[in-house]
Order: C-alpha cells, then sequence, then structure tokens
C-alpha cells in the first residue's frame, strides 16, 4: 500500500539562516533610522539638486481652515495623511515630522543620532551580505538554490505557477524541496539587485564618494535622484517583506520558521509502506 | 484563525515592536552604545581616505545648473555688536587672523585675501538634511594662506572660528566653529569664498569670508570666519582642565551628535 509520509529535509544550510536573521535585525534598524534621516527635509527631488518649490514627494504641515493637517503630496497629487505622515502623535502633541515616531530610530527628532546608527548598521548591512554573496558563490548555494533550472524558465511553467500562487496553493512533496520559480526570481530581485541598489545610492550620498567616483551618480541623474533612488528602493523592500511575511505565514508559519531556525524542513513524500 | 488568536497575534506583535523600539531609543542614551556606535565614523573616515584619491576633485557644473533658490541653514545674521559694526563699515577693519601652531602668525585684510591666488569653482553644496543645492565660489585658496604663516611640523588640524553663535550657553560652547585635516586644508577646491554668484558673499550665506570645502557636507562650510588656528588635536584641554576648542570633537554640529567627517 502507499501512504504519505513526512520527512524531515534539511532546507537552509546554517549560513543563510545567520546571515538572513542578521539581515532582520540589521535592515530594520537602518529603516528605522533612514526614516529619521529622511524626516531632517521630507521631500524628494530627481536630478543633482533640488528644487524646492517642486518635490515629487513631500510630507509637511498645513494649516487648513485653522486646523493643522498632515499633507503628503506625490507628483501632482495630495493626500490628507494627518496623524501618520506630515503632522502626527497623540492629540495634543502632535508634532510636525515626515514619518511618524513609531517608525524612527529614535523616536524622538534627532538626525545626528539616525546617522550615528545608519552608518554604523551600514558597515554590518555591507559585511553581512558580502558574507553571504561570497558563500553563496563559492559554495553553490546562489547557482543551484536560487537560479531557475531550465524547466523552470519555461513560460507555460511560470504562469502555472502564477495561477496556483494566486489561489494559496503552494507545491508539496518532492516540489517543495526547492524553491519554485516565482520564490527564485523574487529573491534574486532583492539579493541582486535591490539590496546591493541601497548600498551604492547610500554611497552616491556620500559628497567624498561622488568626487572619487564621480561617474557613478550619473546613473541616478545626480545626487538627489540617488536620495530619491534610495528611498524607493527601501520602499520596496518594506514591500518584499510584507509579502513574505505573509506568504511564510499562509505556506505553514510553523514548518518555514523551523527551517530558518534550525535548518529542517518538513516535506510530505508518497512512500510504499513496508 | 480563531479570533482570539488573532487578537492574540496582534497583542503579542505590537508588544515586540514596543519593546523593540523602547531597547532602540534606550540604547541611544547609553553612553557606552554610543562609543561603540561612533566607531564606525572612524572606520568610514580611515577607509575613505585609504579608498580613495585625496586629491581627487568635487564635480563642478556649469552656470545653468545653478540653483536660484540656494538655501541659507544656521545663523543668517550674526547678532554680535562687533559683526554688526564690521558690516556697517562694509568690513573695511576686517582682518582674518591666523595663529595657534604657525611660524609667523598672519593678519590679512579682506584687500589683501582677494589678491591671492584665488580660484573659482561651481559646485553643489549638501546639507546634512538630505538637500542639495548649486552655487558658483570664488575665493582664495587655503593651502598658500596657510603657507604664508607657515606650519609647524606639529600641525594636524586646521581650526575655523567664526563670528555667529548658533546658541546661546554659559561656557560660550554655542559658539559656531569648524574644522578640517590638512589633507582637505590642502585640497586644490578648499578656499575661502568672498564670492557667491559673481557677487559679494551675502551676509546670509557668511560674509565676508566662507570656508568651501566641497567633499565635506553644508555644515563643515563655515560662514562668518573671523579666526583660523592650527592645531595639533581637536580634544586639547587648557591648564584648568577646560576643553580649549568647542566641547572636544572639533565643531559645533560634531559636539552636538553630528560626524566629524562629513564626507559621507
Amino acid at each position: 500500500m502507499t501512504g504519505k509520509t513526512k520527512v524531515l529535509i534539511r532546507r537552509h544550510s546554517v549560513v543563510t539562516r545567520i546571515t538572513h536573521w542578521l539581515n532582520v535585525a540589521v535592515v530594520s534598524l537602518l529603516l528605522m533610522s533612514g526614516l529619521q534621516i529622511f524626516n531632517a527635509h521630507p521631500a524628494l527631488y530627481w536630478g543633482a539638486k533640488s528644487t524646492f518649490a517642486e518635490p515629487w514627494l513631500s510630507m509637511s504641515k498645513q494649516e487648513i481652515g485653522g486646523e493643522a493637517h498632515g499633507i503628503t503630496t506625490l507628483g501632482g497629487l495630495t493626500f490628507d495623511t494627518t496623524g501618520v505622515f506630515g503632522w502626527s502623535g497623540k492629540a495634543g502633541m502632535r508634532e510636525v515630522r515626515g514619518f511618524p515616531a513609531w517608525a524612527t530610530l529614535p523616536s524622538w527628532r534627532d538626525l545626528g543620532s539616525g546617522r550615528m546608527w545608519h552608518f554604523f548598521l551600514a558597515w554590518l548591512f555591507v559585511a553581512n551580505g558580502l558574507a553571504y554573496w561570497l558563500w553563496g558563490l563559492a559554495g553553490g548555494h546562489i547557482r543551484k538554490d536560487m537560479l531557475p533550472t531550465r524547466r523552470q524558465l519555461r513560460l507555460s511553467h511560470i504562469l502555472h505557477e502564477i495561477g496556483t500562487h494566486a489561489r494559496f496553493r503552494f507545491p508539496k512533496g518532492d516540489e517543495a524541496r526547492s524553491y519554485n520559480v516565482i520564490q527564485k526570481f523574487t529573491y534574486l530581485a532583492v539579493i541582486a539587485v535591490v539590496l546591493p541598489l541601497m548600498v551604492v545610492t547610500g554611497l552616491c550620498m556620500s559628497p567624498g564618494f561622488n568626487a572619487t567616483v564621480p561617474w557613478l551618480i550619473d546613473l541616478f541623474g545626480g545626487r538627489q535622484g540617488a536620495r530619491s533612488v534610495h528611498f524607493i528602493c527601501a520602499g520596496l523592500i518594506v514591500a518584499f517583506v510584507l509579502v513574505h511575511v505573509a506568504l511564510v505565514i499562509v505556506s505553514g508559519a510553523w514548518n518555514n520558521m523551523r527551517a530558518m531556525i534550525t535548518g529542517k524542513y518538513a516535506i510530505e513524500t508518497e512512500r510504499e509502506a513496508a | 484563525m480563531s479570533t482570539d488568536r488573532r487578537h492574540w497575534l496582534k497583542g503579542a506583535g505590537a508588544a515586540l515592536a514596543g519593546l523593540w523600539l523602547a531597547a532602540c531609543d534606550k540604547l541611544t542614551q547609553d553612553p557606552r552604545a554610543v562609543r561603540v556606535l561612533r566607531r564606525a565614523e572612524t572606520l568610514t573616515y580611515r577607509a575613505q581616505r585609504a579608498a580613495t584619491d585625496r586629491r581627487a576633485l568635487a564635480r563642478e557644473f556649469t552656470v545653468a545648473d545653478i540653483s536660484k533658490d540656494f538655501r541659507a541653514n544656521g545663523s543668517t545674521r550674526p547678532d554680535s555688536e562687533a559683526y554688526q559694526a564690521m558690516l556697517a563699515d562694509n568690513f573695511a577693519d576686517y582682518r582674518l587672523v591666523i595663529d595657534g601652531l604657525v611660524e609667523q602668525p598672519r593678519r590679512f585684510s579682506l584687500g589683501e585675501i582677494r589678491a591671492m591666488p584665488a580660484r573659482s569653482q561651481i559646485t553643489r553644496h549638501d546639507c546634512v538634511e538630505g538637500w542639495s543645492s548649486i552655487g558658483k565660489w570664488k575665493g582664495a585658496r587655503l593651502g598658500p594662506l596657510l603657507d604664508l604663516a607657515g606650519l609647524k611640523p606639529a600641525a594636524r588640524y586646521v581650526v575655523f572660528h567664526c563670528a555667529d553663535t548658533l546658541e546661546q550657553t554659559l561656557d560660550g560652547t554655542g559658539q559656531y566653529y569648524e574644522s578640517i585635516d590638512l589633507i582637505d586644508a590642502y585640497h586644490p577646491q578648499t578656499i575661502l569664498a568672498y564670492e557667491m554668484n559673481d557677487a559679494t558673499l551675502p551676509v546670509r550665506h557668511g560674509a565676508p569670508l566662507r570656508l568651501r570645502v566641497e567633499r565635506q557636507l553644508g555644515y563643515k562650510q563655515a560662514k562668518y570666519v573671523m579666526r583660523i588656528e592650527v592645531v595639533d588635536r581637536l580634544d586639547g584641554v587648557d591648564e584648568s582642565g577646560r576643553t580649549r576648542l568647542g566641547r572636544g570633537r572639533g565643531g559645533y554640529w560634531p559636539d552636538r551628535g553630528y560626524e566629524w567627517y562629513a564626507g559621507i
């Protein structure tokens, strides 16, 4: 007779697990200290210089009918974001700030401390990312686990995966032994594009670095462009984390967490009973 | 998921987030943690000095790039009587003092400074807050000026004492000052600007003289420079044990938690 048996497979190596959790802590703190820095001038521009009258994104306090409102502008659009962006805090103690106190490090307004945290963490972030990449390339993790196989790259397969994902049906059994093609694309986009872009655009905001590598900042249209791309990529990381955590939960919260902590992942296999 | 469980999860999540935030705030106020975090600044400074070309020039722009809305931050009009008197007199009595660890302390009038080796440059000014403005500056190169006084072998830093008081304090540490190392002091783009956008440097941008050290952030570009002092250390103390320069971190903003090396 045949039956389903649960087997524990080795899912994540110890390097993946350590760099993953270190990244969780470091990126969270980078995000929060980054929002503190953003709050010092909560407006974004394209090009080399700030065109103060025409930011593409801005958060500010405006008086409307004698009442203070938090106003966010995006392109030509205007949103009332009172309590979150521009004007936030407990009633009676509201203050002018881009992002609210609960999102920034430190919670009070302190650009100097925010920068101190941000640049300390940036070194950790780069060291952690380099360790992961060096090990991933040398040890075959990138090639074996992250790059899609030829079969996975077939259009029919990709469409099929999108269809099953949309219905929250996740690969089971032997299919679950490796990352599916959507996972691979997403993870690669994060580790090979978005996270490195954060480092590059971050460096492009350093006037000392600009003088040494002047061509790099041109890729972003200048320093204010680099600052905008830095902000947008931070937003993409937040979007990724939200979807990632949601999918971790719906596709087996405990099994996934165990895999990222102990390395062991349970899959169901068809097995001939003795 | 049951409602109970969802509530529990939500509560636990909020509690964890609250703890996380409180822990970060606590660390920010803990001198030991701050000491560890501050080490990264030294690492950044050393890494940039080691890995980058010390003579590399900051990008120079064209006339068309000049900002029409160049912001003025910090002091925009020093309120001391001495400064007001000099301003009323169009800085006729102004003398730039160069002293400290120099062979020959010097005093220069504005006319003398204008007659010295000059440089014009259209550069981007990056405020620590995040914005940038582009302006044209003309001024005397700092290097030749220092050479006229002659640096003593122990010289390590150049300190700029300014006319403006940004914060009223009892011990005088609210007086604006800044400092740079000798690499930046002798960098070809480091000038004491007396012109901005082809006109006499306006008061809000630092008249009569403003430092331009183009590979660092805006707060290093000291305005209203009155005296240049050459020193061997920034945290030196006098006989009574008081820090000689501000609070000993090399600048008004560095004394208040900002990086001394603002090339980042």
